[in-house]
């Protein structure tokens, strides 16, 4: 990064699209502050009714798992199956389960 | 924004003008997906304007051509558009996720360019000869650099073969040309209007069309920098971005008092 201080910073944007489901990241645009974020987010993601909220968040506030991690972090639901309901077997004639 | 940004002032009717300025402020939104999508990278924004600024970093040579009449603006959006279509509907599979996102969004948006483009074309080839005439002489002036778009031909192209093996391009320049060509030459027919190729002509047996020769030294001069309007588009680049300097520095003097004011 620039540490020119006049370079506007980073922010992720999400977007709701109705109500009631959740927002999803769109993308990202540089803004002087939240609200300008909000509002350029208005303009670049939302131009054909895409949403009805939006939410802005410093990229810098953002911490991401690194990919070289994925192993160490995920294999442990790998050998799991009881987690989900497919492993166990129902009786034979057992309704509504 | 060129080069339509030249006829928004000038749209022969206010819907026009409100199609025009939609478009052109999708176009700002799809150079701003790609850049964010060049950020991905690790490069910043400000190195990747500089870049674009100084002349380092390529733009599409397409925009190095002068819009001359209110035909061009439909010009370019049925065959500018229509050619930059194929590519990103190609690009919306590569295998860059930031990069493939962004051409997922684009493609949504730029299918509405090309038919507000091809509109324009067909009002224009059904009005009076003199329109007509303008029609295909803006389709004249922008046929051949639109077959340029999708760059040398297989044999001939420096950076293909790499980003195939990436699969960061998942279908060949000369694939997607004969596409393009395939499809447009159609729809050049529907609306009356003559592609300007003597040597165009089907071929039954492969079921595609056969076209003459893309003059390669003016795709080469123009990506060189030497088209008609490089320098002046660049000049206009460096302007905006030189005259919006206080503004940038403006927002964030204003966004520093105004968290000041929010922590006191």
């Amino acid at each position: 990064m620039s540490d020119n201080p006049n370079n506007w910073p980073l922010w992720e944007v999400f977007i709701q699209s109705k109500r009631g489901l959740d927002h999803k990241h769109v993308g990202s645009l540089h803004a002087a502050d939240a609200q300008m974020a909000i509002e350029n987010a208005r303009d670049v993601y939302t131009r054909r009714q895409e949403g009805q909220s939006i939410w802005v968040v410093p990229a810098e506030a953002i911490s991401a798992s690194q990919p070289d991690d994925a192993a160490m972090l995920f294999d442990p639901a790998d050998d799991k199956t009881y987690r989900h309901p497919t492993f166990y077997t129902m009786p034979e004639g057992a309704k509504y389960i | 924004m060129l080069p339509e940004g030249n006829w928004i002032s000038r749209a022969p009717s206010l819907k026009r003008k409100a199609i025009l300025l939609a478009k052109v402020q999708d176009e700002a939104g799809h150079g701003l997906y790609l850049y964010s999508a060049a950020e991905t990278l690790g490069t910043s924004r400000e190195q990747t304007i500089d870049d674009l600024l100084s002349g380092k970093a390529k733009y599409s040579s397409i925009f190095n051509y002068p819009t001359l009449t209110w035909a061009d603006i439909g010009a370019v959006g049925w065959l500018v558009d229509g050619a930059a279509i194929m590519n990103q509907v190609m690009l919306c599979r590569t295998s860059y996720g930031p990069y493939a996102r962004a051409m997922v969004r684009i493609c949504k948006e730029e299918s509405f360019h090309q038919r507000q483009g091809y509109e324009i074309m067909a009002v224009l080839a059904k009005g009076t000869p003199g329109q007509k005439e303008m029609a295909q002489d803006a389709l004249n002036r922008w046929w051949w650099p639109s077959l340029m778009m999708f760059g040398p031909t297989d044999a001939n192209s420096p950076h293909s073969a790499e980003s195939m093996k990436w699969k960061i391009k998942r279908q060949s320049n000369d694939e997607l040309r004969q596409t393009f060509i395939d499809r447009t030459v159609q729809q050049a027919e529907v609306i009356g209007l003559t592609i300007p190729d003597p040597d165009l002509k089907w071929n039954e047996a492969t079921q595609h069309y056969e076209w003459g020769t893309i003059d390669w030294a003016e795709f080469n001069n123009v990506v060189a920098g030497n088209g008609p309007c490089n320098k002046e588009r660049l000049v206009a680049r460096n302007k905006a971005h030189n005259d919006g300097a206080w503004v940038r520095e403006a927002a964030m003097a204003h966004a520093a008092k105004k968290a000041e004011r929010k922590a006191a």
